[in-house]
Formats: C-alpha cells, sequence, structure tokens
C-alpha cells in the first residue's frame, strides 16, 4: 500500500506539482468524449433507435415502393439516404441525448461530474463531442448501406452535408438539453420517442415538405426537421444547401440554445 | 491562502421557493479534522454542504472552501475537494472499476487505482454494472471517486447509508487515515454513532440552524459545570415524578431535576452520588416496575439533540 503524500503542506511552488492538480483540459474532454460515446453505444435500446432503424427505413424505403415518393427525377436511393441521414442526426443529438442527460441529471451525476476538475462546461463539451463520435459511426454505417444500394451522393455536396449535420446537432442537441434540464426523466422518456416518431412522419425530414398535406408543408420548413431534411436533400442531392435551411437551423439553434441556458436546471 | 480552513461559513441562507432551508448557518471546519453536521432529516444539512461543493448558490451568507468561493473560484477549487452525493451520482450504464477509472482520470495525479480498490474492498464488483451494486458498494465506490484526485477537503453526504457494518468500518478506517493526511473532512450524518466515533467536532442543525457546535467530548461531557450529573433511564411510560425529588434528597430538593423527556425516557438531574441510584430503584420497585436501562452521566448525541428539541434525531 502505497503512503499517500501528506497533502496539506503548502508550498508557493504546489500550482503544478500539488497532489490534487487537475488532468489537461483536453485530456478531461477527450475523457468525458470516449466515457460518453461508451455509454451510447452500449446501450441496447439506443443503439436501435441510432442504428439499426434508420438502416431499416434506408433498406425499406430503397428496396421497396410500399411508401410511395416523389423524388424529382432522382434515384430512390439518393433521395432517400439524405433524409434518413438527416433523421440519424436527430436520433443522435435529440433523443438520445435527452434521454442519456435527463437520467443523468436525475441520478446526480450531473452533479457529481460538474465537482470534478471536468466542471460544467467540459461535462456539456463530452456530451456534445460524444454526439459527433456516434453521428460518425451512423454516418460510416448509413452511408456504407446506401453506397450498397447504389448511392452516389453529389461530389460537390459532401462539405455543405458536413456542415448541415453540424447546424442540425447544434440545433438538436439544444433541444435535448432543454428537455433534459426542465423535465422529469419519464416525461423526457416519452416527449424524445414520440417527438422523434411526429417528426420523422410529419416534420419534413424523410418526406420533403412541400409533399406534405396542407398547412404542414408550410409549417414543417420552419421546423429544424424540416430545415435539416432539406439542407441534406439540398447538398447531397444538388450539391449546395438551401440558405433559408441555415437561417431556419442557426434560428432555432440559438432559440433553443438561449432557453437551455436560461431553464437547465441541474437538481 | 495555504493556511484557510477547509470550511468557513457565514450566516449561510438558502431559501427554496421562498421557505428558507438553511437559515444562518456559520461554521467553521478545519484541517486535518473530521466535522461532522448531524441533525434530522429535511435539517438543511445537504443543501449546506452543496453551497460548499458550488452545486447551489447561496443566498445571503458567504461560503468559504480552502479560503475560496466554490462558485466563482471553482475552477481552482474543483481539484481540491472530493465530493460524496447522497444520492451516488454514479452513471448506471457503466461498470465500477470504469467509472472509478473515468473519474481518476480527471486528475494529473491520481491515487492510485488498483490500491483503493483493494483498500475500499471494490475488487469484488470492479466489472460489475453499477445498476446492479447493492446500496452499500455503490456507496464505496462513491467514497473512492471522491478521494481518487487526492482532494485537500472531502465533503461525504451520510456516507454510511445503506452500508453493511463492514463496509462502514472500511470507510470509517480510510475517512481516520485520510485525517492523519490533514485532509479536512466535512460529513453529513443523522447517524450519532457515526459523529460520535468519528467526528473531532459536531455541528447539530435542526431547521436551517445550528443549535450546538462543539468538540465531541465536550458536548458529550457527562458533567456538568456545577458538579450536577445525569441519571437516565427508560421504563414504563407515565410514571408520576412528583415524589422522587424529595425522596432523593430532602434537604436539596430544589437542586433536582425529573422529567420525562419522551414517554418512557427519564432524566434526574442533579448532585448525583452513589446513593441516588439506590434511592431510584428502591423508588422503581415500590412501583413494580422493571427499568430497561439505567446510565448515569454519559450523554448520547442523541440525549444532545433531545435536550435541545426535544425531538427525536430519526
Amino acid at each position: 500500500m502505497s503512503a499517500p503524500e501528506a497533502s496539506s503542506t503548502p508550498s508557493p511552488h504546489a500550482a503544478t506539482t500539488r497532489p490534487g492538480a487537475p488532468a489537461a483540459p483536453w485530456r478531461r474532454v477527450a475523457a468525458q468524449t470516449v466515457f460518453e460515446t461508451r455509454m451510447i453505444l452500449r446501450n441496447g435500446e439506443q443503439l436501435l433507435i441510432t442504428v439499426i432503424l434508420p438502416v431499416l427505413l434506408l433498406v425499406g424505403l430503397v428496396r421497396t415502393s410500399l411508401i410511395d415518393l416523389d423524388t424529382g427525377g432522382a434515384d430512390r436511393v439518393d433521395f432517400v439516404t439524405p433524409g434518413v441521414l438527416a433523421l440519424a442526426v436527430m436520433s443522435t443529438a435529440f433523443t438520445s441525448q435527452s434521454i442519456a442527460t435527463a437520467f443523468d441529471r436525475r441520478n446526480g451525476v450531473l452533479r457529481l461530474l460538474s465537482t470534478t476538475p471536468l466542471g460544467r462546461g467540459g461535462l456539456l463539451a463530452g456530451k456534445v463531442l460524444g454526439v459527433l463520435v456516434v453521428e460518425l459511426v451512423q454516418v460510416v454505417v448509413i452511408g456504407g448501406v446506401a453506397l450498397a444500394l447504389g448511392w452516389q451522393p453529389h461530389p460537390a455536396g459532401l462539405a455543405p452535408a458536413l456542415l448541415a449535420v453540424l447546424l442540425g446537432t447544434a440545433a438538436f442537441t439544444s433541444l435535448a438539453l432543454l428537455l433534459a434540464g426542465t423535465l422529469r426523466a419519464e416525461g423526457v422518456l416519452a416527449v424524445a420517442n414520440l417527438v422523434l416518431v411526429l417528426l420523422t412522419v410529419a416534420g419534413g425530414v424523410l418526406v420533403p415538405a412541400e409533399q406534405l398535406p396542407g398547412a404542414l408543408a408550410h409549417v414543417a420548413v420552419l421546423l429544424p426537421s424540416g430545415a435539416l431534411g432539406e439542407a441534406m436533400r439540398g447538398a447531397l442531392v444538388d450539391g449546395a444547401v438551401p440558405a433559408f435551411s441555415v437561417v431556419v437551423l442557426l434560428g432555432w439553434t440559438a432559440a433553443l440554445g438561449w432557453g437551455a441556458g436560461k431553464l437547465f436546471r441541474w437538481h | 491562502m495555504p493556511d484557510s480552513p477547509a470550511v468557513v461559513l457565514r450566516d449561510l441562507v438558502k431559501r427554496y421557493d421562498g421557505r428558507p432551508v438553511v437559515d444562518g448557518v456559520s461554521l467553521t471546519a478545519a484541517r486535518g479534522e473530521v466535522t461532522a453536521i448531524l441533525g434530522p432529516n429535511g435539517a438543511g444539512k445537504t443543501t449546506t454542504v452543496e453551497c460548499c461543493e458550488g452545486l447551489r448558490a447561496p443566498d445571503a451568507g458567504t461560503a468559504r472552501v480552502l479560503g475560496l468561493d466554490p462558485i466563482g473560484d471553482a475552477r481552482e477549487l474543483r481539484p481540491r475537494v472530493g465530493v460524496m452525493l447522497q444520492d451516488g451520482g454514479l452513471p448506471t450504464g457503466v461498470r465500477a472499476l470504469e467509472m472509478l477509472r473515468h473519474v481518476a482520470s480527471m486528475y494529473a495525479r491520481p491515487r492510485d487505482v488498483d490500491e483503493l480498490t483493494e483498500r475500499l474492498g471494490l475488487a469484488g464488483f470492479a466489472r460489475t454494472t453499477v445498476r446492479r451494486l447493492s446500496g452499500g458498494q455503490r456507496q464505496r465506490l462513491a467514497l473512492a471517486a471522491a478521494i481518487v484526485g487526492r482532494p485537500e477537503v472531502v465533503f461525504l453526504d451520510e456516507p454510511s447509508a445503506g452500508m453493511d457494518p463492514q463496509s462502514r468500518h472500511a470507510v470509517w478506517e480510510l475517512v481516520r487515515e485520510l485525517r492523519a493526511d490533514g485532509v479536512g473532512i466535512v460529513l453529513t450524518t443523522h447517524l450519532m454513532d457515526e459523529a460520535e466515533d468519528l467526528a473531532d467536532v459536531v455541528h447539530v442543525v435542526d431547521h436551517g440552524s445550528v443549535i450546538a457546535s462543539g468538540t465531541t467530548s465536550s458536548l458529550l461531557a457527562a458533567e456538568g459545570s456545577d458538579g450536577t450529573r445525569t441519571v437516565r433511564f427508560d421504563a414504563t411510560p407515565g410514571l408520576d415524578l412528583t415524589g422522587l425529588s424529595p425522596l432523593l434528597d430532602p434537604a436539596a430538593a430544589h437542586g433536582w431535576t425529573c422529567q420525562e423527556l419522551r414517554p418512557g425516557a427519564y432524566t434526574v438531574t442533579g448532585p448525583a452520588d452513589p446513593g441516588t441510584l439506590a434511592v431510584l430503584t428502591r423508588w422503581l420497585a415500590d412501583r413494580d416496575v422493571l427499568a430497561a436501562r439505567i446510565t448515569v452521566g454519559r450523554r448520547t448525541l442523541e440525549d444532545v439533540f433531545l435536550d435541545l428539541t426535544g425531538r427525536h434525531l430519526r
């Protein structure tokens, strides 16, 4: 058993040698990112909703014509894949993240980790980076399946699509934190899944907003889901993200981020 | 500020929805000592400690930990403070050892995780997910996480809750060792024996205020300053005590206080001597009452609390 060092000996040069020195900030955030990623990928339900469900939707929509799609002349796989990627972003940045954060909040995990050198900022950074890592896994899996199905994304659209993913992640993570920081964990569980289903069906993600019935067509383009769907299709089908979608996503990020910052309760 | 005490609270106030939960708490906790905040559930113990941990901002008054502001100086303070929350705060989906290693990775020079694992007997469930751990196992893991960063001050909120006696022993040993190393330990508890056995200084809180403070020995002092002692006995409730004082010492009947603090628990306070017990047991025998317990002098923290509030700690 190693003798613990006397930690009470004061020294003017203690800043770097003091026993309780924190690890470098990037190491703390990196450790938290790995920790968050591992927790998401290890959770069967999360994996089902973030990876398996989108892949099933992709294959189902491309290989069957159960759902009639007006692809505007594009190949079915080219038209469907961007929407499925948008859905994947929503499932990770919003549903998965809000549920995980809500339960961490209830179980005191957020409070405990915020008392370590990680702090609240590091915890948040780790969560966002964890989301991005999981999204990378999703893009690789879904993109791989899509390519096998004959997907040919617009080459000029790859960088804009990345931008759209980042903007969508920002908006939906903000929404996730707003929910997780204000509602009870069980409430978040219900709301997050329900909202994902509603947005998938009627939010302009898989089916373009303009093809939705009635007033929904006008509403969906203003939703973060519709904007992300439009942005992804714009990038990967036509090679450019519509400016309107960018504005909508930025607007939602600003509003939801502000709300989350104001209303998030740690207890 | 190398010589600042572990914790200094001045007139700390914290309200929830306008209702004061912590209502003017002032106390100091020294380094190298175990300071217990003792009180019933709902007395404001956890909120007090949360103000020290930077988890809550006080509505009035100040909290200083190692001379620093827990919120304003959080960045500087966090690496030097270890926290064990009442509800654990452990993520449920990870394995025990994984969690401990993760917290250790937040520090430049953490304690040796293997050594800590052995000390607290975590090896047996190192690969079990937190969700499946028993209450005592979780508490031991949470304690390990609180001290893995070699903190100078440790806050333990109800550390023995849900622990079996063996775990408790291991935890107390470790706390004593930390104290010997100069670490300041602040623990909240509603367990008298925990405070009595472990703490150097006890602050008794009730309704958000400190109602008694002192070294454990001074609070438990057997003898009053004027040479009086207290004899306590447990017997059938509702005994009529009026005739007891004159029997004890006819000359100094006014010097005796006999009361039933709560049903069945009596105190007899005055210049007690060996004859006092003989009189008392005779008096009980005359009433055909068999006392379940008679103690002289030694008070417990339970008695202290009872004397101060007229209520039980639990």
